[in-house]
């Protein structure tokens, strides 16, 4: 969210200019900035039309929609024709499509190597991460829509706040009341503890499991998950003390946590960093069940 | 953020090409659990019809004329009713295997394998129902 600050107060600025009384300079300049967008329009046109009869090209089928812009109020597919290249990914075609075409093509994306999470996009009738994801080990045309399950705000962009909600319900962070001794020593975790929860700590946050969940969309308050992974990775984590697993199982074990699960496979599926997440729940649902088991 | 664009649940099923083998098992689960939950409660419904067959005599029990005989041996005659019959082994054999599937998940053993589970109970539910035909449908032509 920090990033689109600056963007705000820029565009603000401009509306500012915008309102004075217009000179015969700001006629002129108007005119200009009107040839230029005609010239682009052209252009983009004429490389669209080169672009689908070309045989090398990808055929795109994009996802828009946008409240704020009359024509399309109304969901649709548009078709982009992109030049194929080795190693492209939807990503790179999607990048290509909206600097080659249409600049109001809006999606999510930052580090390009699946890292960040942000560009978790439904393709082809999958949650793939669009970085990630090989033009050619697709079939054409290439559907590319937002993650379902998910409110659309803007062609691929979703709303999230749900997901960040249910992560940040499971109390994402590190937390323990046993401290070492000495101030400046360190918190060591055995190898065999951190080879445990080693998969489950390379969630990137991206969504894919959530949305591909068919009982997370019937049921709003289901963790989901991704935050029930991530209850996994500190709850499975000895550093953190008996008394903090007991909290962070409290958490999970509750009517919407961890008994929502119905082994669907969907999340293991669709995972992009390859994170056994059934296998995950199912773990902690028999932590749960032991520690409410008790016989004496 | 003011506006946003809601598609519902109806694409989930329309979507039914792209489903995976998990999706599909649990499907099938549900499908199969409520179509026994049906034929249970129709069960109990045609068999305590033939409640009055306690009362009947012997003789009448022994010469095949109580009205539980002449019920099940009335259903047993219509062809609809043997081919059903296939269907409903079919349904609870798959509903056994997968379910013993599913108890091996909850155990945690062979998650990696869970695809290849699914399609054996699919693959022994259908060599199972197979193997049954000849002796449900004997002597309903």
């Amino acid at each position: 969210m920090s990033t689109q600050i600056p963007k705000q107060t820029e565009e603000s600025s401009e509306t500012d200019a915008e309102t004075e009384p217009a000179s015969k300079g700001d006629e002129r300049r108007a005119e200009k900035r009107r040839r230029a967008a005609e010239r682009r329009e052209q252009r983009q046109a004429e490389e669209a039309e080169k672009a689908a009869a070309d045989e090398s090209t990808v055929e795109l089928k994009v996802f828009r929609y946008d409240p704020q812009v009359e024509g399309k109020q109304e969901p649709r597919f548009d078709t982009f024709h992109v030049p194929f290249t080795k190693g492209m990914t939807v990503l790179d075609a999607l990048m290509y499509a909206r600097d080659t075409y249409d600049s109001s093509l809006t999606f999510r994306h930052s580090c390009r190597q699946a890292v960040c999470g942000s560009d978790a996009m439904f393709v082809n009738g999958g949650q793939k991460l669009a970085c990630k994801t090989q033009i050619s080990d697709l079939e054409e045309p290439v559907r590319v829509e937002p993650l379902p399950h998910a409110e659309v705000t803007k062609d691929l962009v979703v709303d999230m706040e749900h997901f960040y909600d249910q992560m940040e319900a499971v109390e994402p962070y590190f937390q323990t009341n046993e401290y070492p001794d000495g101030e400046l020593e360190e918190q060591r975790q055995d190898r065999e503890n951190r080879e445990k929860i080693k998969m489950s700590t390379r969630c990137i946050w991206c969504g894919a499991c959530m949305s591909s969940c068919n009982i997370a969309a019937g049921d709003n308050e289901y963790l989901g998950p991704a935050a029930i992974n991530k209850a996994y990775r500190f709850a499975m984590d000895e550093r953190e003390g008996e008394d903090i697993k007991q909290k962070r199982l409290e958490i999970i074990e509750q009517e919407h946590g961890v008994w929502r699960c119905q082994t669907q496979f969907s999340c293991t599926e669709v995972c992009p960093k390859d994170i056994p997440l059934t296998d995950h729940i199912q773990e902690l649902k028999r932590e749960a069940v032991k520690n409410n088991l008790k016989f004496w | 953020m003011s506006q946003s664009y809601n598609r519902g649940l109806i694409e989930d099923f329309g979507r039914w090409r792209e489903f995976e083998a998990g999706m599909w098992a649990w499907i099938f689960h549900k499908f199969t659990g409520w179509v026994l939950i049906g034929y249970l409660f129709t069960h109990i419904a045609v068999l305590s019809t033939g409640i009055p067959a306690a009362g009947a005599s012997e003789a009448a029990i022994a010469a095949g004329n109580d009205v539980y005989t002449q019920t099940i041996v009335s259903l047993e005659g219509l062809l609809l009713v043997r081919i059903l019959e296939v269907g409903l082994l079919a349904v609870a054999v798959f509903h056994m295997l997968n379910g013993t599937r599913l108890l091996l998940v909850d155990l945690g053993i062979g998650l990696d394998a869970q695809d290849k589970s699914f399609y054996a109970s699919l693959i022994l539910t259908g060599a199972i129902t197979v193997a049954s035909v000849p002796t449900f449908i004997a002597g309903a032509f």
